[in-house]
């Protein structure tokens, strides 16, 4: 069978997490190297020229800034590296705040302005280290599911009934809402337990009448998702073979945990019973509902299922 | 309105409990006017059955009047008689269009424990725990008939109650294990339980051709039925051993087809292989007593066909796999595809080619289920099939 590559996630997959930690490093590198070829001329802008110790920390600030620019650089653990510029940046404040204390006129109107400066690049750090450690740990947390059921209805009526994204929540169990903003976008809410909502836009990126639909979340989601439908005849006039690939990261904290509650225990046992449900509304019209599963098919609800209990006595 | 609820191992109980409500278009609502106790039944009753709550509606043999239908249900009105299949088959999947109603791929909601346990998921029946489906079953005073315009058929008023109500599920059960046979003129075919569904299996095989039908059960009245009702040969096997006198009975060659009507709460004449495979079973080390099984595959004729028609749930122990291979023998099984046989066989009934309200021993109210159920799992009073009325 011909495989299929995954479906990128922008965030996590994108160009801007892989390049931060390289501009970092480049950042780094120049420092480094300023620090080490000039010490001098360096000392003398930021105004602390004066000082006997400023010939031995100049240089020894500019190896700690090539090494974050090697380590940032090579790419292997960049959120790491990140944060030892951070740790830097801090060292380099408190040494400008104890020059500060004992300089006054040209020296200290220099000392401040590259105090500025340094808590300027602080801030940048601690963003970019904040932001790449997110992106690993998502891609970390990136669940992925390749998952298949057997329609007995053509790959046009299964892609027609699909590609209207309105459709969805009739057999996604865990979504409230699908608005078609227009033929590309829509806008996707889905319930979490607690009376919580996630929301996301997504946008349809590869489109192939009958045959395949893929699609992605929009940058900026908490949730980044992407998924791909293909629909392929079944061998032997069986229907439609209906394989779907998803791969969505949940976020940490207590909107990871309704996430991953909203995919119960078993996501993939969640999305195989959202492709029956397809599979039932295709084939038999509805969503076969019984009275120990009045909402159909649902991992969770199973646990705890109770087809007819005794009428309370009031009642009877 | 009242139903017979599962109340835990060897109790039910007549509460009250909600009315059912059409849940989907394809449904109906059905007023019960007559209902069975099964001997599948008793496997729940017994405890053998997994996912069975307490405060779930039994019943999967019923039949009654429409008294509501959803709005996709065009055959059917208000005011028909029907009677209804125990498999819920939603008609449009690739399984039910090959008329394989008992493994319908959508009308089990709970189809992901299922696969757990067996691979992939049958059908859902009526009152016969989550595994199957979590629905309501039907002896109550109404049911909610998932996929109406597939399952329940409408009866003449020239058939009685008794006799149709058989159509749900023994009579076709039967009449599949003998047609699973694939019966040729001047065949033999031995028929393991004389339950209501052996005595429907042997009287099909009858009906279907064969030469001469023996019937294989412990109880003398269960037998007698056989023979006056069916014209069958019978075996007591706690007085004769199987074997021998099968193939006393057919000059060594064997029955040319075995029907096992029994499933997996088997007796066995030897007390020892009883007392075997039944702290097995208690340990829950295994969860079917095979005897039938078993003894069904040593004793067909090679090349011959083993039809399982007897209800199992799980996992056979000591599975005669040596015989079966090397004699060439056929096995052919199935929870009964009903609503493949309802109206052929509702055409028999007509036609008084058969009247199958024979089997019937006992009938009791509804309020009575509790009795029913107590003097069908003794076999009490000569009992072969208790019918409910509502
Ligand atoms: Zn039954
Ligand atoms: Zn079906």
């Amino acid at each position: 069978m011909d495989r299929v590559d995954s479906v990128l996630l922008p965030e996590l997959d994108g160009p801007v997490p892989a390049t931060l930690p390289s501009t970092l490093g480049l950042l780094s590198l120049a420092l480094g190297v300023g620090a080490l070829v000039a010490p001098g001329p360096l000392a003398r802008l930021t105004g602390v020229d004066d000082s006997a110790a400023a010939r031995m920390v100049i240089p020894a600030v500019g190896l700690r800034e090539l090494g974050s620019a090697a380590g940032l650089i090579s790419g292997r653990r960049p959120a790491g590296w990140a944060w030892s510029r951070v740790v830097g940046d801090a060292m380099d404040l408190t040494l400008l705040g104890r020059a500060l204390a004992d300089h006054g006129g040209e020296r200290r109107r220099r000392l401040t302005l590259t105090a500025a400066v340094i808590a300027g690049i602080t801030a940048v750090d601690v963003l970019a280290a904040v932001r790449i450690g997110r992106a690993q740990r998502a891609r970390a947390r990136m669940i992925r599911m390749e998952i298949a059921v057997t329609v007995n209805r053509s790959p046009a009526e299964a892609y027609r009934f699909w590609r209207d994204v309105e459709n969805l929540p009739r057999f996604m169990a865990h979504l409230e809402s699908v608005r078609a903003d227009d033929l590309r976008r829509s806008h996707w809410i889905a319930r979490a337990p607690a009376g919580q909502r996630v929301e996301w836009d997504a946008e349809i990126i590869d489109d192939q009448p009958n045959k395949a639909i893929t699609w992605r979340s929009l940058p900026g989601t908490r949730v980044p998702n992407a998924g791909r439908v293909r629909f392929v005849p079944a061998p032997g006039d069986r229907g439609t073979e209906v394989r779907v690939e998803l791969r969505y990261a949940p976020p940490a904290g207590a909107l990871g945990r309704a996430v991953a509650k909203l995919f119960g225990e078993e996501p993939e046992q969640q999305v195989r019973d959202d492709l029956r449900r397809f599979k039932q509304v295709l084939e038999a019209g509805e969503v076969v509902r019984s009275e120990g599963s009045p909402n159909g098919i649902s991992v969770r609800q199973q646990a705890m299922q109770r087809p007819a209990q005794p009428l309370p006595a009031s009642r009877r | 309105m009242k139903a017979t609820a599962w109340m835990g191992t060897d109790s039910v109980k007549v509460i009250d409990v909600p009315d059912p409500k059409i849940m989907n278009a394809r449904d109906a609502i059905v007023r019960i006017s007559t209902t069975a106790i099964c001997g599948s039944d008793l496997h729940l009753y017994h405890g053998y059955i997994p996912a069975m709550r307490k405060g779930d509606i039994l019943g999967h043999e019923f039949m009654g009047e429409v008294v509501e239908v959803g709005p996709q249900v065009r055959n059917l009105k208000p005011g028909d008689r029907v009677v209804v299949p125990f498999p819920i088959s939603c008609g449009h999947c690739s399984s039910c269009q090959r008329g394989l109603y008992s493994v319908c791929e959508n009308s089990n909601p709970n189809a992901g424990i299922a696969e757990k346990i067996m691979g992939h998921s049958p059908a859902g029946i009526f009152g016969y725990s989550h595994l199957l489906g979590g629905y309501a079953g039907g002896q109550a005073e109404y049911a909610r008939v998932p996929f109406a315009d597939v399952g329940p058929v409408k009866v003449p008023d020239e058939v009685r109650d008794d006799q149709a109500v058989m159509l749900a599920d023994v009579f076709p059960t039967g009449y599949m294990g003998a047609e699973m046979c694939d019966i040729k003129p001047g065949q033999v075919i031995a028929v393991w339980g004389a339950g209501p569904v052996g005595l429907f299996a042997a009287a099909s095989a009858r009906l279907l051709g064969a030469e001469r039908v023996i019937v294989i059960d412990r109880f003398p009245y269960r037998l007698r039925l056989a023979e006056e009702h069916v014209g069958a040969e019978t075996i007591n096997y706690e007085q004769a051993d199987v074997l021998d006198t099968l193939n006393e009975m057919t000059a060594g060659r064997g029955p040319d087809a075995c029907i096992d009507a029994v499933g997996l709460e088997g007796h066995h004449g030897n007390a020892a292989m009883y007392a075997y495979d039944r702290a097995k079973q208690a340990a829950r080390v295994e969860t079917e007593r095979p005897f039938a099984l078993r003894q069904a595959i040593l004793a067909c004729r090679s090349g011959g066909v083993v039809s399982v028609v007897g209800a199992y749930g799980g996992f056979v122990d000591k599975f005669p796999m040596g015989a079966f291979m090397n004699r060439s023998l056929i096995m052919r099984t199935g929870q009964c595809h009903v609503q493949r046989y309802t109206r052929p066989l509702l055409e028999r009934i007509r036609r008084g080619e058969i009247d199958p309200s024979f089997i019937v021993s006992h009938r009791m109210p509804l309020r009575d289920a509790p009795k029913g159920y107590k003097i069908f799992q003794k076999k009490q009073d000569d009992c072969t099939k208790v019918l409910l009325t509502v």
